[in-house]
C-alpha cells in the first residue's frame, strides 16, 4: 500500500557512490597522490554484493537511460524524498572501501565518502541524514573516524557490513560500540558482504541470488553474536538496526535461542534476561525487504504478532534497490497504528539524534496524507 | 537435560517413529571386523583427519556431559553404544515403533583422507547392520557415504541399495562445497534411482569452512544456532542450484536444523527468485513449491514460542505433512515425546507428526 501519513522516515536510502576522483578533494595529499598514481582512482568501487545492472541494484524506473540506478540529489528527492512524503531519510552508504584489506586506505577512502555525503548531499538537502562509513575491520581507525565525524549530528548511525572478518559480537570490536554509545550514534548493520569468509557454511554458492537469500542467515549469526557476547550489557544504551536485513526469519530466532540459552546460560553468565527482551530493548530491523508473500497479507500479519512487538520495524524504502513496485511501499493490512510506528515513532525513539531540536517538526502521530 | 526421565515403558498409546537416534560404537575395535588389515592399521597409525583444531574434540564444549543426558551413560562406553539401556530407557520407555539411526561420528563424511573415507563409511554401514538393525528390528539404518568421493558414495549407495534395513542416503550438509554443486548430483541421481530419501542431518566442522558468514562464533550457544542457519543455506543452495528440478524424484529429509524457519524462508526465496529469475532459468517453479513438495523436517530442538499456539501456525504454513517427530537421544537437548508439543494438536495431527508422516515417507508398514 502507499504510504497514507507525511512526515515519515526513511531508515535506509542509498544515494550513488561517487567516483574517486570526486573523493579527491577531500582526501589528505598523501592519499590523493596514492589513489592517482596507482590508478586506484579508476577503479569504481563498487561492492559485490551490489552489481550495478542487477535487477536488485535498481528498479528499472529509477535506472537512467544509460541503465545506472538514478540515485543523484534530484532522483532522490523526485524518487523517494518527495514520493513518499518523508520528514527525513537515513543515507546508508554502500561503498566498496569497505572490502579494501589496506585498513588506512580503506580508512582514508571512508573519510572521503563522509566529507563528500555532509557538503554534496546534507547541505544541499536538509531533509537527509546520513550514516558514518568505517572500516569496520579496523576498530582503532573506525573510531578515529566517528571522532572525527560525530560532531556533524545530520550524521545519525554508524554503518558496517552483515558479512565481515569476524562477527560483530567479539570483544575486538567493542571500541566502536562505545564511541557509537557515547556519541548518541546508533549501528546501523546493512547487507552486503566484504567477501572474507564464504556466504554459506559450506562453501560459495554460484548465484547472486543465493548470495543476497543467505543474508538473512548473516544477520541472524550477527544477531547472536551481539547477545551471546553481551554487548548490550555492555553498552547498555546501545541500539542496533538491522539495515536490509528482512525481519520475517526473527520469531524463529527468538524462539529457539531463548530456548538454548536456557539450556546453556552457564556459558553465557553476562546475559541477565531472555535473549528474546534484549533483542526487544535494543535491537530494530528496517521495513524492505519484506520477504512475505503479498498474496496473503495474513502470514504476514501473524508474522508480526510473533515478533512480539510493534516498536521493532522502521520505515525504508530502500531506493533505489528493487523490493516493491510502484508506491506500494508498505505491505497489505497493516493495522493503522502500527503505520504510525513504522513510519515516525519508532524511527525517532530508535535514532536519539533525530530527536534534535534541529530536526524540526515531525509529529509523533503524523499528519493525514493530502495528496 | 539431565533431569531424571521416567523409565517405566511408555503408557501413551500412539506408538511413534524417532527420526533421529545416535549409535556410537563402544570402542573403534566394534569396525574392525568390517575393515582391512590395511585400514584398521591406518585408524590405529594416523586415525581420523578432519578440518578443525581440537581432532576428536569438542572445540565448542558442551554444557554438561559432553553434550549427553547424563542418565544415558551406560556402564561401560559413551551413552548410545548400549542397545539394551537403549531399549529400555529410550525405545520401550518411550514407545518407539521404529527409529532411524544417524550414525554421525567416524562414519567417513568429515574424513579428509578420502579411501580412508570409504572404507570408513563402508566399515560403518555393516556395523549398523550387524551391532543393530540385525540384533534390533524397530531399528533402521542410513547408507553413510562421503559426499567429498561421489564415485565411491554411488558405488556404497548401490551396494546397500536392496537391503530394506536401509531407508535412507546419509551425507553431510558440511561439505567442502554448497550440496547443490554438480560434484554432488550423482549420489542424488544414486538415491532417487534406489527410491530412498536423502537424510540431511546437522554436523559441526567437517567441510572446513567458518560456520558462520563472518567466520567462527566465540561460543556453544552460537554453534549450536549455527546448525539453523546452516541448514537454511543448504536448503537455499539444493534449491538454486536446481537439485529438486533436475532429480524430480528425489526426496529430502533435513534432520535437527529445526523447522520454524523454513515458511520464512521459503517466502524470502520467492521474493528475490522472482526478481533474479533470469539468473537461474532452470528453475521453473517458484523456490517454495520445491520445499513444499520435496522436503521434510525432522521436529527436534523444537523451536519454543513464548506462545505455543505460534508454532501451530508454522507447522500450517509448513505443512502438517512435512514434519516427523525426533528425539535426538541420547543428546542432551532430547524431545521428549510426552512433552515436546505445547500447542493445541489435534488426534489426527498428532499421529501424523509422530508417526505417519515418516511411515509414509520411509515405506514403514
Amino acid at each position: 500500500m502507499k504510504v497514507p501519513l507525511h512526515g515519515a522516515i526513511d531508515c535506509d536510502l542509498h544515494p550513488a557512490m561517487p567516483s574517486v576522483p570526486a573523493l579527491l578533494p577531500y582526501l589528505d595529499e598523501f592519499w590523493a597522490d596514492q589513489l592517482a598514481n596507482r590508478h586506484i582512482d579508476r577503479l569504481p568501487f563498487t561492492l559485490s554484493s551490489y552489481p550495478p545492472s542487477s535487477p536488485l541494484s535498481a528498479r528499472p524506473d529509477w535506472r537512467t537511460r544509460s541503465g545506472a540506478p538514478a540515485a543523484d540529489l534530484d532522483a532522490i528527492r523526485r524518487n523517494a524524498l518527495d514520493r513518499f512524503a518523508v520528514h527525513c531519510a537515513i543515507c546508508n552508504p554502500l561503498h566498496g572501501a569497505v572490502a579494501l584489506f589496506n585498513d588506512d586506505m580503506a580508512a582514508a577512502l571512508c573519510s572521503g565518502v563522509n566529507d563528500w555525503m555532509a557538503s554534496e548531499l546534507l547541505d544541499q538537502e536538509p531533509r537527509l541524514r546520513a550514516s558514518i562509513l568505517v572500516p569496520g575491520q579496523s576498530p582503532e581507525l573506525a573510531v578515529r573516524e566517528i571522532e572525527r565525524v560525530a560532531p556533524d549530528r545530520r550524521f545519525v548511525q554508524v554503518l558496517l557490513l552483515a558479512m565481515g572478518e569476524t562477527l560483530l559480537g567479539r570483544r575486538a570490536h567493542w571500541p566502536i560500540y562505545a564511541a557509537a554509545e557515547k556519541h548518541e550514534l546508533t549501528i546501523g548493520i546493512h547487507a552486503g558482504s566484504t567477501y572474507r569468509a564464504a556466504p554459506t557454511y559450506s562453501g560459495w554458492p554460484s548465484y547472486r541470488v543465493e548470495d543476497y537469500v543467505a543474508q538473512s542467515a548473516a544477520f541472524e549469526s550477527q544477531l547472536l553474536s551481539l547477545v551471546a557476547e553481551g554487548v548490550f550489557q555492555k553498552f547498555p544504551k546501545l541500539r542496533v538496526v538491522l539495515i536490509e536485513s528482512g525481519f520475517t526469519w526473527l520469531p524463529t530466532w527468538l524462539w529457539r535461542t531463548n530456548k538454548t540459552w536456557r539450556g546453556v546460560r552457564a556459558e553465557v553468565p553476562w546475559i541477565d534476561r531472555s535473549p528474546a527482551e534484549i533483542v526487544r530493548e535494543h535491537v530494530r530491523f528496517t521495513l524492505q525487504p519484506v520477504d512475505a508473500p503479498r498474496a496473503e497479507p495474513q502470514m504476514l500479519l501473524r508474522t508480526l504478532q510473533h515478533m512480539g512487538s510493534d516498536r521493532l520495524l522502521l520505515f525504508s524504502t530502500d531506493y533505489p534497490h528493487w523490493q516493491f513496485d510502484a508506491d506500494d511501499v508498505l505491505p497489505d493490512g497493516l493495522p493503522e497504528d502500527t503505520i504510525a510506528k513504522i513510519l515516525i515513532d519508532n524511527p525517532r525513539d530508535t535514532y536519539p539524534r533525530l530527536r534534535d531540536p534541529v530536526m524540526g517538526q515531525a509529529q509523533g502521530t503524523g499528519e493525514k496524507e493530502v495528496q | 537435560m539431565n533431569i531424571a526421565v521416567r523409565q517405566a515403558p511408555a503408557t501413551q498409546r500412539l506408538k511413534i517413529v524417532d527420526c533421529d537416534i545416535h549409535p556410537v560404537y563402544r570402542t573403534p575395535a566394534e569396525l574392525h571386523p568390517f575393515m582391512s588389515a590395511r585400514w584398521r592399521e591406518h585408524m590405529a597409525t594416523f586415525g581420523t583427519h578432519f578440518r578443525h583444531g581440537l581432532h576428536g574434540q569438542l572445540p565448542y564444549p558442551r554444557m554438561m556431559a559432553a553434550g549427553m543426558r547424563l542418565d544415558s551413560f551406560p556402564e561401560n562406553g559413551p551413552p548410545g553404544s548400549d542397545l539394551d539401556l537403549m531399549r529400555r530407557q529410550h525405545l520401550d520407555a518411550n514407545g518407539v515403533e521404529v527409529g532411524m539411526l544417524i550414525a554421525l561420528s567416524r562414519g567417513g563424511m568429515e574424513e579428509r583422507n578420502l579411501d580412508f573415507g570409504a572404507a570408513l563409511s563402508s566399515a560403518i554401514n555393516d556395523w549398523q547392520l550387524e551391532c543393530w538393525v540385525k540384533k534390533e528390528p524397530r531399528l533402521r539404518a542410513a547408507i553413510v557415504v562421503p559426499q567429498e568421493n561421489a564415485d565411491y558414495a554411488v558405488a556404497e549407495i548401490e551396494r546397500r541399495a536392496g537391503d530394506p534395513a536401509f531407508v535412507q542416503v546419509m551425507i553431510s550438509p558440511r561439505s567442502s562445497d554448497p550440496l547443490g554443486h554438480r560434484r554432488y548430483w550423482p549420489i542424488y541421481a544414486a538415491a532417487e534411482r534406489c527410491g530412498k530419501p536423502l537424510a540431511l542431518h546437522v554436523a559441526g566442522y567437517s567441510g572446513g569452512h567458518a560456520s558462520t558468514s563472518s567466520g567462527w562464533p566465540t561460543y556453544y550457544i552460537q554453534e549450536h544456532y549455527a546448525m539453523s542457519t546452516g541448514m537454511q543455506n543448504t536448503l537455499t543452495s539444493l534449491v538454486f542450484e536446481g537439485v529438486l528440478e533436475r532429480f524430480p524424484k528425489l526426496k529430502v529429509v533435513m534432520i535437527e536444523g529445526g523447522f520454524a524457519w523454513v515458511p520464512a524462508l521459503s517466502w524470502r526465496m520467492d521474493k528475490h527468485w522472482e526478481r533474479m529469475r533470469a539468473e537461474t532459468p532452470h528453475l521453473r517453479r517458484p523456490p517454495s513449491e520445491y520445499v513444499r513438495e520435496r522436503v521434510w523436517f525432522t521436529t527436534q530442538p523444537i523451536e519454543e514460542p513464548e506462545n505455543p499456539e505460534h508454532l501451530s501456525d508454522i507447522m500450517e504454513w509448513l505443512g502438517w505433512d512435512r514434519l516427523m517427530f525426533s528425539t535426538d537421544y541420547p543428546h542432551w537437548d532430547f524431545d521428549d515425546p510426552r512433552q515436546v508439543f505445547q500447542g493445541r494438536l489435534t488426534d489426527a495431527q498428532k499421529t501424523r507428526l509422530f508417526r505417519d508422516n515418516a511411515k509414509a515417507l520411509y515405506g514403514l508398514q
